[in-house]
């Protein structure tokens, strides 16, 4: 056998080889294909019993129509449920600021009731001046004024006890003159519009309030200065002067008539003395 | 029972009777009442408290004369003391923190600031 005839044999072992390979891919691919097929037949056995059943693309849309809807449903709710809750925290607001008003308006009353008590708890002139002193200064917070009453004697208005002013330098006013003498007269109360700007003036005070039985004035309340820390009136002011007006003109006058009595007792009991020894 | 005693050292009957109507909204509260710093001095010496109201300008003996003296005392200086006074000014106040107040309110008296004062230093929610 020659050199050629040697190569010749092995070329066609190798496409021998390669045809061979060949024909084991062919064969592999068939059988994929195959089985695809089966399996597609299958899917396409599945779908159709799931047709057949009621189930398949037309149920999904239904479902999915049903779902939105659900979705939809949802939503709303939990819009109603934070409408609710924001409802609840604005009422919730409102109550806290109604609780704090609520808890104003009864220290408040407190400090009115207490001063109403203090005013009517004793019957010495002094004392009632002293109470009446105490008032303005701790409940209101004046640093300057005066308590003014009207002589019976004179009709004059003269200060029967001062704050941080001297007696003597308060004015005797004859009711109807100047600012203090026409709030004698008419019995309506006078505030400057802006207490922080006021300059003293001791014919014009900062604050006149009459102090009243019914309608008959019996004196004033005049303020010149306020202490530093209270800058404006606050609402309650207003209420305790309103106070001051009538129930400190009632414990003035009640320990006035007590003071007379008691005096007018004690002559008599000094005359019974005098008579039955 | 009462399970926090307050002094309320004040002059002022009216004043005292305010403080002290106002500090009865505290739940569990004993309240003793000194009309100047003697007469407080003596009511520390006598029983145990928790906290001090005391205004400043009294007779016989003043608030910051008493706040001194309880901060120098080993027996009280524990005691929270609260200065209530018509001395608005800044340097007032600085001078009664400085002596060793805890708190500083000054008049006219807001019922609201007494308890919130209170309600702290006695540790009351």
């Amino acid at each position: 056998m020659s050199m050629d005839d040697k190569g010749d044999e092995k070329g066609m072992h190798v496409r021998a080889d390669e045809f061979l390979q060949l024909f084991k891919k062919g064969a592999e691919f068939t059988q994929d294909l195959l089985k695809e097929n089966e399996r597609l037949r299958y899917r396409i056995f599945q779908l159709e019993e799931q047709q057949r059943k009621g189930g398949g693309p037309a149920s999904f849309v239904e479902e999915n129509r049903l779902l939105a809807a659900r979705i939809e449903e949802l939503e709303r709710e939990k819009d109603e449920i934070l409408g609710r809750i924001r409802q609840i925290e604005a009422e919730n607001n409102d109550f806290a600021t109604r609780y704090v008003e609520i808890e104003e308006e009864n220290n408040n009353l407190a400090n009115l009731y207490i001063a109403s008590y203090q005013l009517h708890s004793i019957l010495d002139f002094d004392d009632v001046l002293k109470v009446i002193t105490e008032i303005i200064i701790n409940l209101i917070g004046a640093e300057e004024f005066a308590v003014m009453l009207i002589d019976e004697k004179t009709g004059l208005l003269g200060a029967v006890a001062a704050e941080g002013i001297s007696l003597d330098d308060v004015p005797k006013v004859r009711p109807g003159e100047g600012t203090i003498g026409a709030i004698a007269a008419t019995g309506e109360s006078h505030f400057v519009e802006d207490p922080a700007g006021y300059v003293r003036d001791l014919s014009n005070p900062m604050v006149c309030i009459p102090l009243k039985i019914k309608d008959q004035v019996i004196g004033v309340i005049v303020i010149y200065k306020l202490l530093i820390q209270k800058k404006a009136f606050v609402p309650v002011d207003y209420e305790l002067f309103t106070l001051l007006a009538g129930h400190a003109a009632t414990a003035i006058f009640s320990s006035r008539l007590y003071s007379d009595s008691e005096r007018k007792r004690s002559t008599m009991q000094g005359f019974i003395n005098l008579l039955t020894k | 029972m009462a399970d926090k005693r307050i002094l309320v050292v004040e002059d002022s009957p009216t004043m005292r009777q305010l403080i002290a109507f106002t500090l009865r909204r505290l739940p569990n509260i004993a309240l003793v009442e000194a009309t100047d710093g003697v007469d407080a001095l003596r009511k520390l010496g006598g029983d145990s408290f928790d906290l001090i109201f005391t205004d400043i300008n009294m007779p016989i003996m003043d608030g910051l004369k008493l706040v001194s003296l309880v901060r120098s005392d080993p027996a009280l200086r524990h005691i929270p003391i609260v200065i209530i006074t018509t001395e608005g000014a800044a340097e007032d106040r600085q001078r009664g923190l400085a002596l060793g107040a805890n708190d500083y309110l000054i008049k006219p008296i807001q019922a609201s600031r007494i308890l919130a004062a209170a309600r702290e230093l006695l540790n009351i929610a």
